[in-house]
């Protein structure tokens, strides 16, 4: 009896723990939850969002809650574009990790367009939609007409300078006639910068930041940058994209610059610090420099006319195609983009809206920062705005090409390589990326 | 009777059977389970993937390319530049952190008042997140307005450009690794040490030897195998090296390691390939030569450690058995 008892211990033991350890196996690879998320009987919306976009930033959220009592929203907010791209490719290639609405930033407007368009929802049916910027909305439309996302904002660029360190170097600072200076041509943006070397007393201030942002200005002022049309590569042939990088690299050479890489340590102590004079400052950019330079530099930052008409950035918000709540999603994309709604970023913000009803709204035309010594950035911006090219050309690798630039262009700067060596340098890089 | 036992004795001999030789599997069962999920099948997938053209953006089209990836890897100078990073910042972060723990060990070792307390502090540095750890070096060692920079300065050192320099940008991920590791490595050292029999340390005292003879010829070779089994560990450690770089390099250039990749390691590498270019196939080439590289190294090591021991040791009885009274 006693052995018999044991021997049936045993086996039970045994059992047990092939269960236990069949259980432990399987149990990573279940737990999809299909079903809505709820939350205190609520809809849970979730949010994928980078940057400043303005809606974590604004209460925003908190009045569509308010308005919408049976929807909780939840924002989860990457500080670094890069890291966030890299995260939504992953839980897009694996299928989970996904939030129900993900912001799409417009140097990946084109690879998801190619690669992903099955993943999100059709926005094409949304109502009013026809508010948008024409070619603001072609960025995200497929070639069968579906919409991936609707247009949060735009990047026009204008250039933000130091009144207190333009004057020290004996340029004038009311921004009509600094907008004077280089009007017409960046290179003369650069010229301006030799008399600020020459004028400044002070030798540790720079006139830039970083020759990237001269580069970035430059090229998206026209419809192609890396690709055409057929998506070809043409970065090497393109004049626009030759005569940015001659200019950057001269800049960078002419030791005009603070080697610094935006948004990246040392860059937002230089906005506060005063490192250097100016900066390409697409409005999206706004929000950064006042929140960075803070409060004690409120007055001494202005903002002139840029010399040519760019876009630099601006993003969208998209749904995914297998989000539980992705009615109450697409509904929540619509009202964020609605023109109210952009043009209340803009006033809280100033990231400008993408939305051709929201620039006749009053706030907007006629919008002013406080910050920016009460400079009219509706005007300047929304001046900025026409110029920008009907149409732009985008590429499946425009994000990534771009940062290659960048670290192209540090090459020359921090590294003091030539700037053929370093364009041989970037050229390679591209090949090997886009192979 | 019998032909009524016989069936039900043969399942018991089968149940029995199955007790002794199966029970011991069924409990070892779930390592090799999981290792078989989690380990073995990502390995040889990889492998797999490794022989294609795929992208991130859609995994289920694989284009054949044989072994494609891995000629075009070692013909690609970006990957003899890893991997001579890796080997530069390995070197320059093992052998510090190891001579450091060694001696830090020694020291814990000591009959000192608080041991418990420092013992516990050597090891906090390892508690914390690598995020938290690069993140912290990364202001510290900051061009413009880092502290380290500053107090440079007190000696009329210009500010170094510390991230786009070669030297120093790996010197500071160093110095991020060593902070790190060291006390771990001192606590794995200070139990062998403890494993030392005391009247070594007395045979020693009486036959004279200071402090630091006693740790040349008793403490290093008493725990030479522990020393063997940081260094393999380390070198693991050095090969996979990503985080530190990726987090002190910052946004595009920690991924490729510095603008002229001047700190890419073979892990940057590897996520440059897959998750900036999204390729793969050639991230899965690396993951394998670098897989390789650590068998290769611990191949190596085998070996070393046979030839090693094969040479005669001096023999350290005799010094000990030597006469104390010589003056």
């Amino acid at each position: 009896m006693g052995t018999a008892r044991k021997r049936f211990g045993s086996t039970l033991v045994s059992a047990t723990a092939l269960a236990v350890s069949l259980v432990l196996v399987a149990g990573c690879g279940s737990g999809d939850e299909d079903k809505a998320r709820t939350k205190d009987g609520k809809t849970v919306i979730s949010l994928g969002l980078f940057g400043v976009m303005g809606y974590k930033e604004t209460d925003l959220l908190d009045r569509y809650m308010k308005e919408n009592p049976d929807v909780t929203i939840e924002t989860d907010v990457a500080g670094d574009e890069q890291t966030y791209y890299t995260a939504l490719q992953t839980h897009l290639a694996a299928g989970s990790g996904l939030k129900d609405i993900q912001g799409i930033e417009i140097g990946r407007a084109k690879e998801l367009v190619d690669t992903q368009a099955d993943k999100f929802a059709d926005l094409s049916k949304t109502p009013g939609l026809d508010h948008f910027l024409p070619w603001k909305q072609s960025q995200v439309t497929t070639g069968d007409g579906k919409v991936l996302g609707l247009g949060t904002d735009i990047g026009p660029m204008a250039v933000c300078y130091r009144k207190d360190l333009f004057e020290q170097a004996g340029l004038p600072t009311d921004r009509a006639e600094v907008a004077k200076l280089w009007e017409g041509d960046w290179s003369k943006y650069v010229d301006v910068g030799r008399t600020f070397k020459q004028g400044s007393k002070d030798s540790k201030v720079a006139y830039m930041d970083s020759s990237t942002g001269l580069f970035n200005a430059m090229i998206y002022g026209d419809e192609k940058q890396f690709y055409d049309e057929d998506g070809k590569l043409i970065y090497q042939d393109n004049p626009v994209v030759k005569d940015a990088w001659k200019l950057a690299a001269d800049a960078a050479t002419s030791g005009l610059t603070a080697k610094l890489r935006q948004f990246q340590p040392g860059w937002d102590p230089g906005l506060s610090n005063g490192t250097f004079a100016t900066t390409v400052c697409p409005a999206w950019m706004l929000a950064h420099i006042s929140e960075k330079a803070g409060p004690a530099n409120k007055g001494k930052w202005d903002v002139a006319k840029a010399p040519k008409g760019a876009n630099w950035g601006g993003s969208f918000l998209g749904v995914m195609e297998d989000s539980p709540v992705k009615e109450q999603a697409e509904k929540l994309v619509a009202w964020l983009t609605a023109p109210e709604q952009q043009a209340y970023i803009f006033e809280k913000l100033g990231n400008f809206p993408s939305s051709k009803t929201a620039l006749d709204i009053p706030a907007v035309a006629n919008g002013t920062s406080p910050y920016f010594s009460d400079a009219p950035i509706g005007q300047i911006f929304g001046d900025a705005a026409k110029e920008i090219p009907a149409k732009q050309v985008l590429g499946r690798k425009d994000g990534t090409i771009k940062d290659t630039f960048s670290l192209g262009l540090q090459l020359i700067e921090a590294q003091g390589k030539s700037p053929d060596d370093a364009w041989k340098t970037t050229d390679e890089r591209i090949q090997k990326l886009t192979r | 009777m019998a032909t009524s036992i016989d069936p039900r004795q043969s399942r018991r001999n089968i149940l029995h059977r199955l007790d002794l030789g199966a029970v011991p599997y069924t409990f070892i069962a779930p390592f090799f389970l999981i290792f078989g999920a989690f380990g073995l099948y990502p390995l040889l997938y990889t492998f797999w993937i490794s022989l294609h053209r795929v992208e991130l953006s859609s995994l289920d089209t694989m284009e054949w390319r044989g072994l494609a990836n891995f000629t075009e890897l070692f013909e690609d100078d970006r990957f003899w530049n890893a991997l001579s990073n890796t080997f530069t910042i390995g070197v320059i972060s093992t052998v510090p952190q190891l001579l450091m723990a060694l001696g830090l060990a020694h020291l814990l070792n000591y009959r000192l008042r608080g041991s418990v307390f420092f013992r516990v502090a050597v090891l906090t540095p390892y508690a914390t997140s690598v995020a938290a750890a690069a993140l912290v070096f990364t202001m510290l060692f900051e061009r413009d307005f880092g502290m380290i920079n500053w107090v440079l300065g007190f000696f009329g050192v210009d500010n170094l450009d510390w991230e786009s320099q070669k030297w120093p940008a790996q010197f500071a991920i160093s110095t991020i690794v060593i902070w790190r590791w060291t006390g771990y490595n001192a606590l794995l050292y200070l139990a062998a040490m403890q494993a030392i029999p005391k009247d070594l340390y007395e045979a020693a005292a009486i036959d004279g030897a200071s402090r630091w003879q006693q740790f040349r010829t008793v403490t290093v070779p008493g725990i030479s195998a522990t020393i063997v089994f940081t260094i393999v560990l380390s070198t693991i450690g050095a090969t996979q090296l990503f985080g530190e770089p990726l987090i002190f390099g910052q946004g595009p250039n920690g991924i490729s390691g510095g603008a002229d990749n001047q700190y890419q390691t073979l892990g940057l590498l590897l996520y440059e390939e897959g998750w900036k270019n999204y390729q793969m196939g050639r991230a899965s080439a690396i993951a394998w030569a670098m897989f390789l590289i650590l068998i290769l190294i611990f191949v190596l090591q085998r070996v070393l450690a046979r030839v090693l021991s094969r040479t005669p040791r001096p023999v350290k009885a005799p010094r000990r058995a030597r006469p104390s009274r010589t003056s």
